[in-house]
């Protein structure tokens, strides 16, 4: 149970693939046009629940709850040795060599 | 009474939503045929280049500092031919409260909200203008929304996007994250309407006009310094505001440099297309902005976008991802500078221009951004890599985007590439023709034309001849 005030993330389709503007390309309307938002928990809630949320500007949205406390996991990636490479290459021609 | 919020219906009230939500009413500066008073729209809904920088300089805007990168610019004269290679500065405008130049158009846009009495503010964007808007909202204390489109339809997000996304809530605003599709501009002008907030579109009068206080700085700095003007001004276009303000602020303060615009090539592919949505591995900066924008500017979020890059631009290059991402490792590992790709767009560019011009000479570019997790060469040559694009050593005139990205396996191999102007130039008079109807410009529409490209009455006469003996075939 999700707790009325908890601070959450919802999805929802807001055009549906016959809805979308005429101009997109195929593979583009193929799929939904889909929203996420956060926001304050209106009402006790479960995962998966239609639920009602008030957004930090005091907005009203509704969707389907997705995640409570939701946070960030974007990082540095995985490591790409090539920088590497570049870092010993240019530092050789500027300062490397028998100048 | 309940209103249609379909896709047709919203977008049919289109007008109205925007002239409640910029406080602008543009019909004051049409001609009725193609022309439009853009010198007046600039002086009576802009500001004062002095009023400009006092509102910045109130908010800690502006004011950032010049640095010259003498080891990029020895790197470049080692790639150039025997007495070649200018001088290379960067204007660090990530030094900014909320780390890149778009906080000087949030400024003034900002202000402009308060002062009109809106409650809050709207920003339909993916980039670095989200991250300006919600920080000038919180020193403003207005409420902030700032529209995304963030993920493809797996629900999967670009890396640099979904950091904007974490830096604007951290400024106070609320994200609205979208999946890929021009609609975007449908949840906005929903927004528009459900709030009743101010508008804070890149592309008003205030918000071009904010970037003048940029290149009037860059003038004023140079003559400080250097006791003259830059030779070379190069900018990154996307939407064209850059450039165009930059160049209007060097122009204020007498400056006239050799404007170079550059983009990354995205060439080939499709900017609404669910499947190459991550197939780019840069989000902001690039050809699938900077063409369009430049060649047709009213394609933006208000009726006559303040931003013509066209007016502006001396030249336009374009230069490939992976030399963007060499030159942003370069500035970390031979400057000791570590800062956001996309805003490098226009020193990768700068290094290989810097090889044309004598070593007397002097060219800046005029951006930095900042730097950090998911926005950073690191994770969005990852992301790339996840994405099953090929990451490779070669000749960069290789490179296919959304199928490689090619770093230069020697920096002398780091190359622009010319976009053609005149063509452009001739699209944006076809262009502005088919869309007012009009088979006969006036000779206000020809002079007018005539600026907008920076050509001359003959170039655009000639044009409108072809564009008609094409129409009767």
């Amino acid at each position: 149970m999700i707790k009325k005030g908890e601070w959450v993330r919802i999805h929802k389709i807001i055009l549906t693939p016959e809805e979308r503007a005429p101009q997109v390309p195929d593979d583009t309307r193929a799929v939904p046009l889909e929203l996420w938002v956060k926001g304050f928990l209106q009402a006790d809630a479960e995962i998966g629940d239609q639920v009602e949320i008030e957004t930090v500007t005091g907005r009203m949205e509704t969707g389907k709850l997705i995640e409570v406390n939701p946070y960030y996991t974007h990082d540095f990636g995985k490591f790409i040795p090539e920088l590497l490479q570049i870092d010993k290459q240019t530092r050789e021609i500027l300062f490397g060599g028998g100048k | 009474m309940e209103r249609a919020n379909d896709y047709a219906s919203v977008m049919g009230r289109k007008a109205e939503i925007m002239l409640k939500s910029v406080g602008i009413d543009y019909s004051k500066f049409e001609s009725g045929s193609i022309a439009f008073d853009y010198e007046k729209m600039m002086r009576e809904t802009g500001y004062t280049l002095e009023e400009m920088q006092n509102i910045q300089y109130s908010v800690n805007v502006g004011n950032t500092p010049i640095l010259e990168l003498k080891n990029i610019t020895a790197l470049a004269r080692a790639c150039a031919p025997a007495g070649k290679g200018a001088r290379i500065f960067i204007k660090d405008e990530a030094a900014n409260p909320s780390g890149s130049f778009k906080a000087r158009r949030a400024a003034n846009a900002v202000y402009h909200a308060k002062k009109l009495g809106y409650k809050g503010v709207i920003a339909a964007t993916s980039g670095n203008y989200g991250a300006a808007v919600a920080s000038q909202a919180a020193i403003a204390g207005l409420k902030c929304i700032v529209v995304q489109e963030c993920y493809d339809s797996k629900g999967v997000g670009q890396p640099e996007i979904i950091e904007k996304a974490r830096k604007c809530e951290a400024l106070g605003a609320e994200v609205v994250q979208l999946s890929v599709g021009p609609e975007l501009f449908y949840k906005f002008l929903l927004l528009l309407e459900e709030t009743g907030y101010f508008n804070a579109s890149l592309y008003t009068p205030f918000g071009i006009a904010g970037v003048e206080t940029l290149g009037y700085e860059i003038s004023m700095q140079f003559r400080e310094k250097y006791g003259k003007d830059p030779d070379v001004v190069v900018c990154t276009n996307a939407g064209g505001g850059n450039l165009t303000g930059t160049a209007r602020g060097l122009a204020k303060a007498g400056s006239h440099p050799t404007i170079i615009g550059a983009s990354v090539s995205l060439a080939g592919l499709h900017m609404a297309s669910d499947e190459a949505f991550n197939k780019k591995s840069f989000t902001t900066g690039h050809t699938g902005f900077g063409v369009p924008f430049s060649s047709w500017p009213d394609r933006s979020d208000v009726p006559r976008s303040a931003a013509r890059p066209l007016r502006y631009m001396d030249r336009y290059v374009t230069i490939a991802q992976g030399s963007v991402f060499y030159m942003t490792e370069t500035l970390a590992s031979l400057e000791g500078l570590e800062k956001g790709p996309a805003g490098n767009t226009a020193l990768a560019a700068a290094f290989a221009l810097a090889q044309e011009l004598d070593q007397d000479k002097t060219i800046i570019v005029q951006e930095t951004e900042y730097t950090g997790a998911g926005k950073h060469v690191q994770p969005q040559l990852s992301f790339a890599r996840d994405n099953g694009i090929e990451i490779l050593f070669g000749d960069p005139k290789d490179e296919i985007p959304g199928k490689n990205i090619i770093l230069p396996s020697h920096p002398s191999l780091l190359k622009t590439t010319e976009v053609d102007l005149d063509k452009m130039r001739k699209s944006l008079i076809r262009t502005a023709m088919k869309t007012y109807q009009v088979e006969e410009p006036t000779e206000e529409d020809i002079r007018f034309l005539a600026e907008e490209t920076k050509s001359t009455e003959e170039f655009v006469r000639a044009q409108i001849k072809a564009n008609k003996a094409e129409v009767q075939k």
